[in-house]
């Protein structure tokens, strides 16, 4: 798989992206700047976390406009993977790739610490091969988290499997409690319908090694690998 | 050279993290006739060898597209000749 993980200004977590991509999966990752415009000879595109554009205006609001989100948004029209984590989720939604807006988190304060999440969709570009009801721990760290949507497109939502992700304790339970940032239906990630653009609030980057005290995140990504070469079998 | 004001606020049904902890705040102050607050923001948008009616047209459309997030917020637009 050759990946590209897309650097705004500001993008912070580019490098460790690129480095779980590129050394802990084995696979082949190039950094694209956001002036690009060529997403050429990639099979995912990944956006990353970070505080592009000093999250000025909203988060992701001003990313959204730069030249390589044109090509994002005809890469994933045409089926491309494209996975956004945290800030690169904040930038998927102001492009309108993905559904709903991130308020403040219900407590106001940026959280950064250990949530689990559980699978509730698989067959997508971050869950291929993972079991849904499976339960991932991997760090959060946002100000702006707070998953926000009507109750009519929350359905449509639900109605559609576009929810991929959603916090629950260590067990898989629902609770509010392990309900972090006050997201509606506990939703910490969701894609597209087709499947093919999933955002993530938590980090797969941040553990996906022993050594950071979880590898579940690195799960993410060898899922985005299996769903970029079953297709292209496919294809 | 025409003034716009862009006010941005969070939709009614929005709930507002921010504006709900500054109440608490005012409340704990003594400010017991405070019933809500919301925060919202506040653009002033200099346009330049453009109408008023214009610039009206193109203030409103910066607020859809940029200023304003319509998932979550509203917007109103005043401008000064």
């Amino acid at each position: 798989m050759k990946a590209g993980v897309v650097v705004f200004p500001g993008s912070n977590c580019d490098h460790d992206t690129l480095h779980v991509l590129r050394d802990v999966c084995g696979q082949e990752a190039r950094f694209v700047w956001h002036k690009e415009a060529d997403l050429s000879g990639l099979d995912a595109v990944v956006l990353p976390g970070g505080f592009s554009y000093g999250d000025y205006l909203r988060t992701g609001a001003i990313a959204r406009f730069s030249p390589v989100m044109r090509a994002v948004g005809d890469f994933a029209a045409k089926g491309g993977a494209v996975l956004g984590i945290c800030n690169g989720f904040q930038i998927l939604q102001e492009a309108g790739l993905l559904p709903g807006a991130m308020l403040r988190n219900r407590g106001v304060k940026f959280l950064s610490r250990p949530v689990h999440v559980r699978v509730e969709r698989g067959h997508t570009i971050a869950t291929e091969g993972l079991r849904v009801g499976e339960v991932l721990t991997m760090p959060i760290a946002h100000g702006e988290g707070n998953f926000y949507a009507t109750d009519e497109e929350l359905d449509r939502l639900e109605k559609n499997g576009q929810v991929v992700f959603r916090y629950t304790t260590r067990e898989g339970r629902l609770d509010t409690a392990a309900n972090p940032n006050g997201s509606a239906r506990a939703i910490a990630g969701i894609s597209n319908e087709a499947g093919n653009v999933v955002g993530l609030m938590p980090h797969p980057e941040r553990a996906a090694e022993p050594l950071l005290g979880s590898s579940d995140g690195r799960r993410v990504f060898e899922a985005l690998v299996r769903a970029v070469q079953s297709r292209a079998v496919a294809v | 050279m025409p003034r716009a004001r862009v006010y941005v606020t969070l939709k009614k049904s929005v709930f507002d993290p921010q504006g709900r902890t500054i109440h608490e705040a005012l409340r704990s102050m003594g400010y017991a006739s405070v019933a809500d607050v919301r925060q919202g923001k506040f653009f002033e948008v200099d346009l330049e060898g453009v109408a008023p009616d214009q610039a009206r047209d193109t203030a409103e459309e910066i607020a859809r597209r940029v200023l304003s997030n319509p998932v979550i917020e509203s917007f109103r637009v005043e401008v000064e000749p």
